[in-house]
């Protein structure tokens, strides 16, 4: 009864750890939103008027109260470059993000298992070096170079493959809500499934990639580990194939240590959706986070940075309950 | 699964296919579009953002691609003798896209919520020059409150859009954010911010019908995915690419270009602190730059240079003024101030990089000339938010890059916001500027008004107060079968583009 307290508790104090960081960081360094939006020829009282207008005239520990006073009411103000409720603008954007998360994500396990899997059940050497050298090409390149050599390589050899947004804009969607491809998937709708994972595939893989190298990297490792093992040469004895043995028994042990990088890699992963989302203009939570930085669309900064801070406490909360699931010597802990 | 793959095929192919639609108008653009409001907030004074607005809503007076004045929502207007009220003539027959007319409320209406202070209008400013309004049919009449002669000029410019009193009055500024609706030639079909706008022909406007039935806006701020979209052919133009790009897209089948000097300078703000005090250093840095040099080996010939904060289509430029590339001159100037190669003067340039083209290894160009006659610059990389805060602050380094538009033209708003001390966005503060532009505010004679800004540039450039380095070129690719308008004011507006 008292974990579940004390876990929300610490999540707590942790968001608002966070948005006393960042309310600061952000009053402290050069550029304010006013300054952006001075046009030729605005005087001392225009700026004046305007820092009035956005509350931006109170000290920051006065502003900060407001905040986290209108906060505590879901109230995240109003964004200053959108004119639109920040929760509103989340709320609308997080869904695209989610998605594209999702699918890199899919892409990057996939592609991880497979190539993990085949080199460890090959055993050849020539195929343990391609695979290696792939992950390590694909790690050392970072996700915004994939997605900037996919758009090249598109102009060369794919011209049918889409490099800017979720859907094609001269077509007018139905969805009802805004996870489009979970919808088309749930609803059969699988010709508009089929057309929105063309437009997605690019920027998932461009984030999905680097992910995939580091997981492939230590999968394999562990697999290769866990081969060595006195239970696996028991089930060589048996006469088990080594296919089998690798997905029977070794990859169980194998998924504990690849659980605890992924986990952590998916921060990054959806850190990477920042540079992604706007190389693709991909509508999501990333992209509108770069423009409300340049803009300095404060209350947006704030509320995305606490949405981002959430979804990284909940991926590491959901990675410790998998890391207790894989490893029994936890679960007996507990 | 396989038929999963079969429909992918099937749509990558119908995508193909789609592309040719000859009623649609596909532009890759460089910004995105955050807010419909063009009256307030950042977007309202974002010069790049205009172009959709302005297909969207009506000016008070529209400007040709040339930068002359013509009548936009309204027909006719002026000042009376002694310049103590203005008129304005309201366009009969115009209508906002839900087909409820365009009446002379609506003017005054948002020229009176322009010139609020609570509605937060940047340029309210100006806006509040205007006041006690009365209509009379379709004529309105004001009272000047303060004279400012470049009002009229100002109702092409920045948050000078008529919107809908009752729509936005019953909508509110939420409502009008989710469906906006303007007079202009276009209306807004579908909005999915950071990603495109697809507009629709509006079949009531009062002006010539725009050729395409569908225009789509497709937001994209990476150069790269642009040149990508007009190559693949899944965009049919864009603008704002290297010149690298530009020259061979524009060599390439089925593709054509066209450049066009736009209202856009880049220019080098003097601070007059430390050794910018010393008018031998502000002159020698301005003699010692080749600018012919910049243009032709950085932008590849793409660029225009200019000697004073007027490009050749401004209303006060003049070619009389000049400033020599004369390196040798700046050595002398140098000398007498005690400095050398050997012994050279050292100071700090700011400098964007990557917000216009080549900005930074301009910048890098221009310390590398200086140098040779004994200026030492340290480049500092900023962004641009933090120019706009320095400037604000007067903070500036004692040379700082940026680029300065102005697509009226006027030269109150490039030398006379700029160079005038009290003005926010003036870096150069002092008396006998201020002296010279002060009286110009109000000046009613307008050829007075514009010899005194040349007389001013004249001053400014004999004594380096800023240094002009050249006006910029927009780069615009489009597809064959197209015909495009470029427009001075660096807009790139659909109504301008037509099939051949």
């Amino acid at each position: 009864m008292a974990r579940p307290l004390v876990t929300i508790g610490s999540i707590f104090l942790t968001l608002l750890g966070v948005s006393v960081v960042i309310f600061v960081i952000l009053r402290l360094v050069p550029g304010d939103p006013i300054s952006m939006m001075l046009p030729p020829g605005a005087t001392d009282e225009v700026r004046a008027n305007l820092e009035r207008l956005y509350g931006l005239d109170k000290s920051i520990p006065a502003q900060y109260v407001i905040w986290l006073r209108n906060v505590a009411w879901l109230d995240f103000g109003m964004s200053t470059q959108f004119r639109l409720p920040v929760t509103e603008i989340i709320l609308d954007r997080l869904p695209a993000t989610l998605e594209l998360v999702l699918l890199a994500s899919l892409i990057a396990l996939v592609l991880a298992f497979a190539f993990s899997i085949l080199a460890v059940w090959l055993q050849v050497d020539g195929a343990t070096l391609a695979i290696d050298g792939l992950a390590g090409l694909a790690q050392a390149i970072p996700d915004f170079l994939w997605a900037l050599i996919f758009i090249l390589a598109v102009t060369l050899f794919a011209p049918m493959m889409p490099v800017s947004g979720r859907f094609d804009p001269r077509t007018a969607q139905d969805f009802a809500t805004n996870f489009y491809l979970l919808e088309a998937l749930v609803t059969f709708r699988l010709d508009a499934f089929a057309e929105l994972v063309r437009y997605a595939v690019l920027p998932a893989l461009a984030l999905g990639l680097p992910l995939a190298a580091g997981i492939t990297r230590v999968l394999k490792g562990a697999l290769e580990e866990a081969m060595a093992q006195d239970y696996v040469m028991l089930a060589q004895t048996k006469g088990k194939s080594r296919l089998a043995i690798v997905l029977g028994e070794a990859l169980r042990n194998a998924m504990i240590p690849t659980i605890a990088l992924t986990s952590v890699q998916l921060t990054f992963l959806i850190g990477g959706t920042v540079l992604i989302e706007r190389q693709f203009s991909w509508p999501g939570i990333g992209s509108t986070a770069i423009s409300a930085v340049i803009n300095r669309d404060l209350p947006l900064i704030q509320g995305i940075v606490l949405v981002f801070a959430l979804i990284f406490i909940l991926i590491n909360l959901a990675s410790n309950e998998l890391y207790r699931a894989a490893d029994p010597r936890l679960r007996t802990e507990r | 699964m396989k038929k999963l793959l079969g429909l992918l095929a099937g749509t990558a192919l119908a995508a193909n296919a789609a592309s040719a639609d000859d009623s649609a108008l596909t532009i890759a653009y460089n910004v995105s579009l955050p807010s419909w409001d063009a009256t307030v907030g950042v977007s309202a004074v974002n010069p790049t953002i205009q172009s959709i607005y302005k297909s969207v809503y009506d000016q008070y007076i529209d400007q040709d691609p040339d930068l002359s004045f013509r009548p936009g929502l309204l027909t006719e207007w002026g000042w009376n003798e002694d310049r103590t009220k203005v008129f304005m003539v309201v366009r009969e027959g115009a209508t906002w896209h839900d087909g409820a007319p365009v009446t002379p409320a609506d003017v005054v209406w948002s020229l009176e919520r322009a010139g609020k202070e609570e509605t937060g209008n940047p340029i309210q400013f100006l806006w509040s020059t205007l006041g006690n309004f009365t209509v009379d049919g379709n004529r309105i009449e004001a009272d000047v409150l303060r004279f400012d002669p470049t009002v009229f000029k100002w109702m092409a410019f920045l948050t000078a859009y008529v919107l809908p009193k009752e729509y936005y009055t019953e909508v509110g500024a939420e409502g009008f954010e989710r469906a906006p609706i303007g007079s202009g030639p276009y209306m807004v079909d579908e909005y999915v911010a950071n990603s495109f706008v697809r507009l629709k022909r509006y079949d009531g406007y009062w002006g010539d019908a725009p050729e395409f039935e569908t225009v789509i806006f497709k937001f994209l701020p990476d150069a790269s995915a642009r040149v990508a979209e007009v190559e693949t052919g899944a965009s049919d133009i864009t603008l704002e690419i290297p010149y690298e790009e530009y020259d061979r897209l524009a060599a390439k089948d089925g593709l054509n270009g066209v450049t066009t000097p736009v209202s856009d300078i880049g220019m080098i703000f003097i601070n007059d602190v430390g050794v910018m005090e010393d008018a031998n250093v502000r002159k020698a840095a301005a003699h010692a730059i080749n600018k012919d040099l910049i243009v032709d080996r950085l932008l590849r010939g793409y660029g225009v240079p200019i000697d004073t904060l007027q490009a050749p289509e401004y209303a006060a430029f003049t070619a009389e003024t000049t400033v020599a590339y004369d390196p040798e001159k700046s050595r002398e100037l140098l000398a007498a101030s005690g400095y050398s190669p050997d012994n050279p003067v050292k100071f700090k340039i700011q400098t964007t990089r990557g917000f216009k083209p080549k900005d930074y290894e301009m910048i890098q160009a221009v310390t590398g000339m200086w140098k040779r006659v004994g200026i030492e610059a340290e480049i500092e990389v900023y962004e641009i938010a933090k120019h706009f805060d320095l400037r604000a602050r007067d903070a500036l380094a004692p040379a700082a890059f940026y680029n300065w538009g102005n697509s009226i033209g006027d030269p109150s708003t490039s030398t006379g916001f700029s160079m005038f001390g009290p003005s926010p966005h003036s870096t150069w503060d002092t008396e006998d500027v201020d002296a010279m532009i002060g009286p110009l505010w109000g000046e009613q004679d307008e050829e007075a008004r514009i010899a005194g800004y040349q007389k001013v540039d004249a001053y400014i450039a004999e004594n380096a107060m800023v240094i002009p380095l050249l006006q910029f070129v927009q780069p615009i690719i489009y597809r064959d079968g197209l015909s495009v308008t470029p427009h001075v004011a660096n807009f790139l507006l659909p109504q301008n583009v037509s099939s051949n």
